[in-house]
C-alpha cells in the first residue's frame, strides 16, 4: 500500500503562545482508516485542521497524495473531504443544493446522479428538498458527510463525528463510514469515544498534549496494553481467600463464589495454570472460568498517564 | 486565470444569486418604494422650488444620484452580508477547504454582489420613468460607471465582511460612512450649487467623483473631468483587491 497522507514534523504554536502540536510525524496507507485518540486539547482538530487548511502550520510539512498542502494546495484538498465537528449548514438551503454546492467548490461538474446514489447512501434522498433547518441533529450531520463526499475524495476526515449523538445514530453513523471503508475511501477520524475507536478503526494514534504518543494497529494496541480479568466461579462459597493463596492478587466477590485475577498480556507466564492448580491443591473447585479484555478506555488511560516518548509512524 | 476554479466561482455565484432570488419581494420592493419616496420628497416637495439644475429638470437631474445611492448602500451590504452570514453560521469552513482561492472567492461573492445591485439600479430607473422624463445620454457609460461603481463598492463590502465580528460591526461602515458620503457627494445637488469653500470640501469626497461621473453619462453634466471620476473607480477597485488578496494570502480573521 502507498502513503496517501504524508505527515512530517508538523508543529502549531498559536500566537496566544499555545503550542498545540509539536513535531508530529505520521504516514497514512491509502483505504486504511485510523482514528486519532485524545483528551480535548489534545491537538486532534488541530492536527487535521491544518492538513484539511483550515490552520496554518508553524513548521513541518503535510503531502497528500504527493501534493504539498501548502505549495500545492489545489491539488491537495481535491482529494480531500471534511466533515466537521460543529454542524454548519446553510439554513435556508435544500438539502440537494447543499451538496450541489460543495461539488461545484471543488470544480465538478454538474452530476445529479451520482449525487442522488450520495443522498441515498446516506438515506437522505427523501430529505432532498428540505431545507436544512428543518432536519434532525443526526440527519444534518449526514448532510454534512453527503458535502463531504459530493466531489468523491480519496480522503475523509470525519472530526468527532459521533460527538452529542445518541446511541441509535452512533451506530448508524458506524455503519456509514463501514460502507465508506468498503468503497475503499481512506478515513482519518478523531473521537474520544473510545468503543468507536475499537470498533471502526484499522489504527489507533494516540495524542495527548500536541504530541502523538503512539500508532498501532488496533488489535496490537489492545494485545499489547490490554489487560485481561480472569473471573473464576467456584462451586462452594468462600467465606475467604486461603492464606496459601494472597499476594497473587486474587480478589474475591462479596457472596464469595467468584474469584477475579487480574493478568497482563504481554507477560510471558500470565499465571493462570499455577493459579489453577492451587485452587486444586486447595481442594477449591471451580465450576467456570472466563476472560474479560480491557476496553480501549482503560488502555488510552494507560498510556496518557504513562510519560512516553512521541512516535514517529 | 487559467488556473482559476471557474465551477466554483459559478457556485458561489450562483448561492448568492439564489439567495437574492429567494427574498426577491424584500430585494426589490424596498428599494423600490424607498426610491418612490424619494421622488415623492425630493423631486415633488423640492422639485416645485427649483425648476431646474444647469438646465435640466430638478426630478431628472437626482435619478443617477437616487442609483447611486443604492448602488452604493446594495453594493456594500450585499457583499458584506454575504461573506459574513457563512462566518457567523460556521460555512466558512468550506471556502477555506475546498480548492478555492481568493480570486474565486471574491469574483463569486463580489461577482453576485454587484450584479444584484445592478439589477435594482436599474429597476429604480425604469420606475423612475414613471415621474419623470429621462434620456440616457451615453447609454454605455452609464453602464460601465453603475458596473465599476457596483463592483468598487462591493469589494469594499467584501472587505467589511471579512473584517466584521459581529452584526453591529457589519453595519456601523454603511451607516457612518457610506451614507453620508452619498447625501454630501451631490447626489441630490450639484457641487456648483455650493459656497466655494464647501465646493472644495466637497471634491475631497470619492463618492462625488462617482456621481459626476454617472450624472455625465445621462446628461453630460459633470463637477469634475470624466477621466477623474473613471480613474477614482478603478484606483478603488484595485486597492480593494490587493488588500482582499493580503487578507486571503495572511488568513486575517480566516483563518488561525
Amino acid at each position: 500500500m502507498t502513503a496517501i497522507i504524508q505527515i512530517e514534523n508538523l508543529s502549531k504554536q498559536y500566537d496566544s503562545g499555545t503550542r498545540a502540536l509539536s513535531d508530529v510525524s505520521l504516514s497514512i496507507e491509502e483505504g486504511e482508516i485510523i482514528a486519532l485518540l485524545g483528551p480535548n486539547g489534545a491537538g486532534k482538530t488541530t492536527l487535521i485542521s491544518i492538513i484539511c487548511g483550515l490552520v496554518v502550520p508553524t513548521g513541518g510539512r503535510v503531502l497528500v497524495g504527493g501534493h504539498d498542502i501548502r505549495t500545492d494546495w489545489r491539488a491537495a484538498r481535491k482529494l480531500i473531504g471534511l466533515v466537521p465537528q460543529e454542524i454548519a449548514l446553510e439554513p435556508f438551503e435544500k438539502v440537494i443544493n447543499c451538496v450541489r454546492f460543495t461539488r461545484g467548490l471543488y470544480g465538478e461538474g454538474p452530476d445529479d446522479a451520482y449525487i442522488e446514489q450520495v443522498l441515498r447512501s446516506l438515506a437522505l434522498w427523501d430529505k432532498r428538498d428540505a431545507m436544512t433547518r428543518e432536519l434532525s441533529g443526526g440527519m444534518k450531520r449526514r448532510v454534512l458527510i453527503a458535502k463531504a463526499l459530493s466531489h468523491r475524495p480519496k480522503v475523509l476526515f470525519l472530526d468527532e463525528p459521533t460527538a452529542g449523538v445518541d446511541v441509535a445514530l452512533r451506530r448508524e453513523m458506524w455503519e456509514v463510514v463501514d460502507q465508506l471503508r468498503r468503497d475503499g475511501v481512506t478515513i482519518i477520524l478523531t473521537t474520544h469515544y473510545l468503543e468507536e475507536a475499537e470498533e471502526m478503526a484499522d489504527r489507533i494514534g494516540v495524542i495527548n498534549k500536541g504530541r502523538l504518543l503512539l500508532v498501532k494497529p488496533t488489535a496490537d494496541l489492545m494485545g499489547e496494553f490490554g489487560k485481561k480479568t480472569l473471573t473464576i466461579e467456584l462451586t462452594a462459597p468462600l467465606t475467604m481467600i486461603p492464606d496459601e493463596l494472597l499476594g497473587r492478587g486474587l480478589r474475591l466477590s462479596p457472596d464469595g463464589r467468584a474469584l477475579t485475577y487480574e493478568y497482563d498480556t504481554r507477560a510471558d507466564r500470565t499465571g493462570i495454570a499455577r493459579l489453577l492448580g492451587d485452587l486444586a491443591g486447595q481442594g477449591i473447585m471451580v465450576r467456570d472460568v472466563s476472560t474479560r479484555q480491557s476496553s480501549l478506555e482503560e488502555v488510552f488511560m494507560t498510556l496518557v498517564s504513562e510519560p512516553r516518548q512521541e512516535v514517529t509512524a | 486565470m487559467s488556473g482559476v476554479n471557474w465551477p466554483g466561482v459559478w457556485a458561489i455565484f450562483h448561492h448568492e444569486m439564489m439567495r437574492f432570488f429567494r427574498t426577491v419581494m424584500q430585494s426589490l420592493l424596498s428599494p423600490v418604494v424607498s426610491t418612490v419616496l424619494y421622488f415623492v420628497v425630493f423631486g415633488a416637495a423640492i422639485g416645485g422650488r427649483i425648476q431646474s439644475v444647469e438646465g435640466v429638470e430638478y426630478g431628472a437631474f437626482i435619478v443617477p444620484g437616487l442609483m447611486m445611492l443604492t448602488i452604493l448602500q446594495q453594493s456594500v451590504s450585499n457583499a458584506s452580508f454575504g461573506i459574513y452570514f457563512p462566518k457567523f453560521s460556521g460555512t466558512i469552513y468550506e471556502y477555506l477547504v475546498s480548492p478555492v482561492g481568493w480570486i474565486e472567492v471574491t469574483l463569486g461573492f463580489v461577482g453576485a454582489a454587484a450584479m444584484k445591485a445592478v439589477l435594482i439600479a436599474l429597476v429604480i430607473l425604469l420606475t423612475s420613468f414613471f415621474f419623470v422624463g429621462v434620456h440616457i445620454l451615453h447609454p454605455f457609460w452609464m453602464l460601465a460607471f453603475l458596473i465599476l461603481t457596483a463592483t468598487g463598492f462591493s469589494l469594499l463590502g467584501f472587505i467589511i465582511g471579512l473584517w466584521a465580528k459581529s452584526f453591529e460591526q457589519l453595519q456601523i461602515v454603511p451607516m457612518m460612512v457610506i451614507t453620508p458620503l452619498v447625501f454630501l457627494g451631490g447626489a441630490f445637488y450639484s457641487a456648483d450649487m455650493l459656497p466655494p469653500f464647501w465646493e472644495g470640501v466637497a471634491k475631497l469626497n470619492p463618492v462625488l467623483y462617482l456621481v459626476s461621473g454617472f450624472r455625465w453619462s445621462f446628461f453630460g453634466l459633470a463637477d469634475v473631468p470624466v477621466g477623474v471620476s473613471l480613474v477614482a473607480v478603478s484606483l478603488m477597485i484595485a486597492v480593494c483587491c490587493l488588500a482582499i488578496r493580503w487578507i486571503f494570502a495572511t488568513g486575517w480573521r480566516l483563518r488561525e
